[in-house]
């Protein structure tokens, strides 16, 4: 099995893009769909980006719940802080010390910091794990910490334990 | 202008007029903040509002439409949510690097010096 | 009834984005960084390919969703290409 399917979700996802871009399940292009789905999970082996172990499928269940709690929520200020021009906001720099150092988790970190509006990734140093973040409306220092740390780096670490 | 013709029932039109509503009414106010703001670096945050409920509102919005008009699901636009939710964080962190590097190579005081 | 109502949600939908691509031109023309009319480039990409879907909408055929899947994915491609360029080339403001 493993030959033959290296990336199994890689290859689902490819199958499902294919078959929602054709706009249909007719035999013809499902079998189409199939080899393009087994070709590319074959070429991202052959790629090698390490295979990333996904474990405790209830907490990535839990943690996209949450990120897009967050999100809604952070679209709300963002766009309160735009139009309200809010005196005492203060936008800034932050530095955290994140423990997390597998680049897949990494980079969903990176990519759920970034989408939620009013907080964007900078810069991360890989060696002694200083991300640099910038915030739009920084109030309290630490509960922003408790947010990445908490809510999205202890989930992540669980996910690819 | 094309004009329109589709005829939907109520339950399925109101919905759709809100989420079009609200997903463009996001879209304005993330870019105003892109006119508004006053830094780069906070700008970086104002088109996040059109990223991601904007543009989620507005998908959602075209698919019941096309699902309730053709009678059978019609959820393609999920390839496009897709590809923008996955790609908008990379464009987005690329720029605040390249912004950083520049302003450090220009000695800013406003941003924190490299490690 | 919901032909009027849908008309015009979608006709105040597309005024809101469309105003939305006016103030991200205004950042691509009067920078005033270089890296502000990057930012304001994939702003006006994705905005645009918003209206395309509310045009999908209007029209009632999905002949648009291509033209926008297309929009989307020039705009990550050259809003990249050009934040490397911020990162490495030689810019002139």
């Amino acid at each position: 099995m493993r030959w033959l399917l290296p990336h199994p979700l890689v290859s689902l996802g490819l199958l499902v893009l294919w078959l929602l871009l054709n706009r249909t399940y007719a035999p013809g292009p499902a079998l189409v769909g199939i080899i393009v789905a087994l070709m590319g999970g074959w070429a991202l082996a052959l790629l090698d980006p390490g295979r990333p172990r996904l474990r405790r499928l209830d907490v990535v269940l839990k943690l996209t719940l949450h990120v897009l709690l967050d999100i809604a929520k952070s679209n709300l200020a963002v766009a309160r802080n735009i139009l309200e021009r809010k005196s005492d906001r203060r936008a800034g720099f932050l530095r955290i010390q994140l423990e997390l150092r597998e680049p897949q988790a990494l980079a969903v970190l990176a990519c759920i910091v970034t989408a939620t509006p009013g907080s964007a990734w900078v810069e991360f140093d890989p060696e002694d794990g200083q991300l640099l973040l910038h915030v739009l409306d920084v109030g309290e220092e630490a509960d922003w910490v408790r947010l990445i740390k908490e809510r999205y780096e202890q989930p992540l670490m669980e996910i690819f334990a | 202008m094309i004009e329109m013709t589709a005829e939907l029932p109520w339950i399925a039109a109101v919905p759709v007029a809100l989420l079009l509503l609200i997903g463009a009414g996001l879209t304005l106010v993330g870019s105003f903040g892109l006119l508004r703001l006053r830094s780069f670096y906070e700008r970086v945050h104002a088109p996040t509002l059109g990223t991601s409920y904007g543009m989620g509102c507005t998908l959602l919005a075209s698919m019941i439409f096309f699902s309730v008009l053709q009678g059978r699901f019609v959820i393609h636009e999920i390839v496009i949510g897709f590809l923008i939710l996955v790609t908008t964080p990379v464009t987005l962190m690329l720029l605040a690097r390249a912004s950083l590097h520049r302003d450090r190579l220009e000695k800013n005081e406003q941003v924190p010096p490299p490690r | 009834m919901t032909v009027t109502l849908l008309s015009w949600s979608l006709l105040l939908a597309q005024l809101m984005i469309g105003t939305a691509m006016l103030f991200a031109t205004w950042r691509v023309l009067w920078g005033p960084r270089a890296q502000d009319r990057v930012l304001g480039l994939d702003t006006l990409y994705v905005n645009a390919m918003l209206l395309l879907v509310t045009f999908g909408i209007r029209a009632g055929t999905d002949v648009y969703f291509e033209a926008a899947l297309v929009i989307a994915l020039l705009g990550f491609v050259s809003s990249v290409a050009l934040a490397k360029f911020l990162m490495r080339g030689e810019v002139i403001e």
